[in-house]
């Protein structure tokens, strides 16, 4: 146990030691309880009892020497006992205490690992709605409170409430087994995984210039959240893809937004402010990822590798633009996506110049998912001022500047149209 | 947040001798659960201080001074450096570590990440999550 030579209140500082433990253990206590009660709602509810006796019994008596096990024991006897009381009619009730007496009282690590992996699985199983995919995998694998959840996604505690116990039914009433899918349902339903974690950085990612210290952290979360997938599950490229991806952003969080708090776009970020630490590890997760893939990297690893040749490049200028545009255009094959296509064209009027770029563009202009889309005829505007056509330039900059919802940018952008006027 | 914990050096440490296999492996199995938790961002040991050098700095003169240095309480043979939520988070992955005498510091890592308000509305914020989640890869935003 750990002593606290502190100055402190003792029963406070202990209660702070049971939260620590509860984050670093809660995920595993509740996949292991969840194997034996097939039922991740329930699991999560007799981890929270053993939390609560937790609270009232390691102040007095210490922290165990085995935290997780105790609280998986102690879950147990729980369980156990609720049956009892229960004492009924349910065979099925009946099978399950049996089960949880039985069952061995210290899982190997290994056989924790697999729990864990189940248990993303299905907090990320494609019977829910997206939103309680987050809510449930932030609470149930990254211990965090309702609360916590709540003022990271702006809506109420009430509602993450509501969204959470409305899961744990639907994942009970569509009886969705507690497992690692098999086979071609596994490329999915990882795919699903990953997706969720992504949204999770992005909501932080999106935000870090927000002044909620929550959605900073949830960058933090998506990453622990993704570097404990690539342990569970390290032979899956895409993991590794995913992993790297989002480290070599967040490498780039400080450098983000200005002093003022305006976002700082990529080439003009001070790349003194870049986090060299993550960007290392996002390039040794991105080897990985490409070793593993064989030739075939998933799109989270081409969008990985695309971050990886802006993180190499030491000045906006010595950026491989070629590179960059073959591998937008690879990620365009995987994701057929117009907003992909549309980076291929900035990219290909920095690697070849501005007609190229355009020809691409141009293309693009009669793309209804793009109809709205105020990026289009920026990029175009800015290929055709960089070409000299000033009055067209002009013109898309004003377009832009009717279709984005940010005033600012506006701003900027009716700016940049009068100036292309004044030519 | 970031914790950078520091293992002090000790005769042990300064005599240059390698540990045992077996501590090797305490300490490997270690990393490995801190890894796996994906709290772990970096790790590395010191060699003793007698392969190293300390300048001194006196106005516009600067003294180079070879190692090994007396002191061995202060210092470092080692480091870690983990991202958790919460100091008591870090003093218990720390209360694990493989060590039967001697003592870790850990020292919180100055972050520049005092957010300032951004300009956007978390409309607008979400209209952009909406965008980069759905269609991927518009790195050029930033």
């Amino acid at each position: 146990m750990t002593a606290h030579q502190t100055s402190e209140d003792p029963a406070a500082a202990a209660r702070r030691t049971v939260e620590a433990v509860w984050r670093i253990e809660s995920a595993k206590v509740i996949a292991v309880l969840a194997r034996l009660v097939r039922d991740v709602g329930l699991a999560e509810e007799l981890a929270q009892d053993a939390l609560v006796a937790a609270l009232e019994q390691w102040p007095v008596e210490g922290v165990p020497r085995n935290p997780a096990a105790w609280l998986t024991t102690t879950a147990k006897r729980r369980a156990v006992d609720l049956i009892r009381r229960q004492r009924v009619l349910d065979r099925k009730l009946a099978e399950l205490g049996q089960r949880l007496e039985t069952a061995a009282p210290e899982p190997d690590p290994a056989e924790i690992e697999d729990d864990l992996l189940r248990l993303v699985f299905t907090t990320c199983h494609p019977a829910l709605p997206l939103e309680a995919r987050v809510a449930l995998t932030l609470r149930l694998l990254g211990g965090l409170t309702t609360r916590e959840i709540a003022r990271a996604y702006l809506v109420a505690e009430t509602t993450v409430a509501q969204r959470i116990v409305r899961a744990k039914r639907t994942l009970a009433e569509a009886a969705v087994p507690f497992e690692v899918p098999g086979g071609r349902e596994l490329a999915e339903r990882l795919a699903a995984v990953l997706e969720v974690i992504y949204l999770i950085f992005n909501e932080g990612y999106s935000a870090t210039a927000g002044d909620d210290w929550m959605r900073p952290a949830l960058c933090e979360e998506a990453l622990r959240l993704g570097r404990v997938l690539a342990g569970l599950a390290p032979a899956e490229p895409e993991v590794h893809g995913l992993v790297a991806l989002l480290e070599l952003q967040a490498s780039r969080i400080r450098a983000r937004t200005g002093p003022d708090g305006e976002p700082v776009l990529l080439l003009e970020q001070d790349r003194g402010r870049w986090d060299h630490l993550l960007i290392g590890r996002g390039l040794v997760a991105l080897e990985r990822a490409e070793k593993l893939a064989a030739g075939k990297p998933g799109p989270y690893a081409v969008q990985a590798a695309i971050a990886a040749c802006h993180a190499r490049a030491g000045t906006a200028e010595q950026t491989d633009w070629v590179r960059i545009a073959l591998l937008y255009g690879q990620l365009a094959a995987l994701t057929a996506s117009p907003v992909v296509e549309l980076n291929r064209a900035v990219a290909l009027g920095m690697a070849y110049g501005p007609a190229v770029g355009l020809e691409l563009a141009d293309q693009l202009a009669g793309e209804p998912a793009l109809r709205a889309y105020h990026l289009l005829p920026v990029v175009r505007g800015d290929l055709l001022a960089r070409l000299g056509r000033s009055a067209e330039a002009a013109a898309e900059f004003e377009r832009a500047a009717g279709l984005t919802g940010n005033a600012k940018e506006r701003e900027v952008l009716l700016g940049r149209a009068a100036e292309e006027r004044g030519r | 947040m970031r914790f950078m914990v520091l293992v002090k050096g000790n005769e042990e440490s300064e005599s240059g001798a390698l540990p045992s296999a077996e501590q090797i492996a305490d300490m490997g199995r270690y990393n490995e659960e801190l890894a796996k938790a994906g709290v772990l961002l970096a790790l590395d040991g010191l060699q003793s201080s007698a392969k190293g050098v300390r300048v001194r700095f006196d106005g516009d003169r600067r003294t180079v001074i070879d190692g090994p240095f007396a002191e061995t309480k202060e210092l470092l043979a080692g480091f870690w450096i983990l991202q958790v939520k919460s100091k008591e988070e870090a003093v218990e992955w720390v209360s694990r570590a493989p060590f039967e005498e001697g003592e870790l510091e850990v020292r919180q890592i100055f972050e520049l990440e005092d957010f300032p308000v951004d300009v956007l509305s978390p409309e607008e914020a979400e209209r952009e999550a909406v965008l980069r989640r759905g269609l991927a890869g518009t790195d050029t935003q930033g």
